[in-house]
């Protein structure tokens, strides 16, 4: 094997294993995966560079979808195009991905255990918890006010009572903020 | 069919999954009423593994889902991969467009408005499993009470309340 094909393929099992590490390490997921992803891809492999991270981070969290996968694609693409981009995105998939099809598998056998049903009991009204209990810091990050705190009640209404899609008030949104601004541009010409 | 209809509600939730983990779980659970693959209070004990198990949330969710509808490993490697499939679309897409197109009025003005209403998704989805499948006595309104103070207030790590509550839980429900 040439020196520069074992070079290469280092490279690959470098990007798989950062991500699959990144995967297998961080536990609740999207937001705690940052720093890790920041130390790996810029500090210690200089994949990136500060910036360039920081605009990634912008990217992978304005776009739909998993946060963490989103990166992984970002950072592969622009090392590896489309090599690079299937290797890390497998690497932030893979290791959750068997994680939980090894529990979804013992927990449909022991669930029904009173044992583990008096657990689960308990765990819950604990996770409707840690749902709505963020939810506080987002409406201050938003810098909501009391007007525009309309918004979110009114979403919350029509989809726990009214049984409306989410994916159709995503729709709704992006129209009427392309509309909102429309409306803006022109009133200020 | 059944396998169809998985593909089609996770590439759905992919493409319309804006605001990340807790955001992407309303979609799910609208998706999982409207089919019937888990019943809520399934879909409450997923929640929480996927919560005390390591990676994104909406991996382990798509995975579980799939697993559990299906009942085989070609379930959940098809939810999976439809889930990640829009990004891979939107984000190649992106990376070529976004930058040119960060300090557009109109892509700040739709992040701003999508930022209000995600906030209601995650409010929904918590309105949703407030039921009488996860909430069955005054205990129930404690350990809520207790998690939410504990993660407001004092930060305490998710999966140390997790925790206490599922002991709480044994000794209080066996």
């Amino acid at each position: 094997m040439s020196e520069q094909v074992s070079s290469e393929l280092k490279l690959y099992g470098q990007l798989f294993w950062t991500f699959a590490k990144i995967g297998t390490f961080t536990l609740g997921g999207g937001y705690a995966m940052i720093p890790l992803i920041q130390h790996e891809v810029v500090t210690k492999r200089h994949w990136l560079k500060d910036e360039e991270f920081m605009n990634m981070l912008v990217l992978a969290q304005a776009a739909p979808g998993v946060i963490a996968v989103n990166a992984s694609i970002f950072i592969g693409y622009k090392i590896r195009g489309w090599k690079g981009m299937l290797v890390t995105s497998l690497g932030s998939i893979l290791p959750s991905f068997t994680i939980i099809l090894m529990i979804a598998a013992c927990f449909m056998r022991f669930k029904d255990l009173p044992q583990v049903e008096a657990v689960f009991k308990g765990i819950r009204p604990a996770v409707v918890a840690l749902i709505a209990a963020p939810l506080f810091k987002m409406a201050k990050a938003a810098k909501i006010s009391w007007l525009t705190a309309i918004i979110p009640i009114g979403v919350t209404l029509i989809i726990w009572l009214g049984n409306f899609s989410p994916v159709w008030v995503i729709m709704i949104t992006i129209a009427t903020s392309l509309l909102f601004v429309f409306m803006k541009q022109r009133r200020t010409k | 069919m059944l396998y169809l209809q998985l593909f089609y509600s996770f590439f759905k939730i992919g493409l319309f999954g804006f605001g990340g983990g807790y955001a992407i779980l309303s979609l799910i659970q609208h998706e999982i009423d409207r089919y019937g693959w888990m019943t809520q209070q399934e879909f409450v004990d997923m929640v929480a593994i996927s919560q005390m198990t390591p990676g994104p949330i909406g991996i382990n969710a798509a995975t579980y889902v799939g697993y559990t509808a299906t009942g085989s490993v070609l379930g959940s490697v098809l939810t999976t991969f439809a889930i990640t499939l829009p990004s891979f679309i939107i984000m190649l897409s992106l990376c070529k467009i976004y930058f040119k197109m960060k300090d557009n009025v109109y892509v700040a003005g739709t992040l701003q408005g999508l930022r209000y209403v995600v906030i209601g998704l995650i409010a929904a989805a918590a309105m949703l499993l407030m039921n009488q499948a996860t909430f069955i006595d005054y205990w129930s309104y404690i350990l809520f009470a207790f998690v939410f103070l504990g993660s407001l207030l004092f930060n305490l790590h998710p999966i140390l309340m997790i925790v206490i509550s599922g002991i709480a839980g044994y000794f209080i429900y066996i």
